[in-house]
């Protein structure tokens, strides 16, 4: 296994620093909200969660299209590293909304479009982990894996347009709400600066996991080959 | 005008899944890198 590159390592210092320096944006620079108090806070990463979480799906479908034309198995690991983090992120996004819906909407969970709709692609992206687990052959696993990734994207828009398209209580961030959304605000710029950064740092933060995580998946293929080596 | 709602508690929570769950997966990576690790260890000893 190849030594930790050193851009790895300035990119992990980079990115410890932004997200501590957006955590304290979020804690001491953004306004509380006048209404809803401490709990909007969570607002900024609860967004910032729900982006990386798309972006991620749309880098597996991405790598999904190139790993079927050039069957580069660093396509599929970067894949499966990308899918892995967009649960762990949409994951975040979900949970953290129904912490702020319970004071604000008065219940942990209702089944409004977007909730539904995120909900939906959490789980279309996890069946995509046990379609990989019950697959034995890598290049079969890698080829099914990289067509459920471009199949399992449609969910992502539709997540994504939900609350434009449909009638919902969940408010719109950018651009005008629905007049029955519930838990609406009006961003100053300190919020929205907060916002834009937050949106930033977890970017960074994504890059730097799917990076760690390829790293990990390319060392377990090379163990794999290591092991039939000593087999034959 | 209304009133600010007390919302700490939830807030918290808000903060304990996102810090918690990023840093599992941190930990889940590292964990896992270990023990490949360890793999690697055990057949460079077979080889």
């Amino acid at each position: 296994m190849k030594d930790k590159p050193k851009l790895l390592t300035v990119l992990d210092g980079v990115t410890l620093v932004t997200f501590l320096a957006a955590t304290a944006m979020v804690f001491f620079y953004a306004p509380t909200e006048r209404v809803m108090g401490a709990v909007q806070k969570v607002f900024y990463f609860h967004v910032a969660a729900g982006w990386v979480g798309m972006v991620s799906f749309f880098v597996a479908a991405v790598v999904g299209v190139i790993y079927l034309i050039k069957k580069s198995p660093n396509m599929d690991l970067i894949g499966i590293a990308a899918v892995e983090i967009g649960i762990i992120f949409t994951l975040i996004n979900i949970v953290t909304g129904a912490i702020w819906a319970r004071p604000i909407w008065n219940a942990w969970w209702t089944w409004d479009p977007r909730l539904t709709t995120a909900t939906i692609m959490e789980l279309v992206y996890i069946a995509y982990l046990m379609l990989r687990q019950g697959i034995d052959d890598p290049e079969r696993r890698a080829r099914f894996g990289a067509v459920y990734a471009i199949v399992g994207f449609l969910s992502v828009p539709l997540t994504f347009f939900s609350i434009r398209i449909f009638r919902t209580i969940h408010p719109v961030v950018i651009g005008g709400s629905d007049p029955s959304a519930v838990g609406a605000f009006d961003m100053t710029p300190k919020m929205f600066q907060t916002l834009m950064f937050s949106i930033v740092v977890f970017s960074i933060l994504f890059i730097d996991l799917i990076w760690h995580r390829v790293r990990l998946g390319k060392f377990q293929n090379y163990l794999e080959e290591l092991k039939i080596k000593l087999q034959v | 005008m209304e009133e600010t709602l007390n919302t700490i508690n939830y807030a918290l929570a808000g903060f304990v899944v996102i810090f918690g769950s990023i840093l599992g997966y941190i930990a889940s990576l590292f964990i896992r890198f270990n023990n490949l690790k360890k793999d690697e260890e055990i057949l460079s000893d077979q080889d």
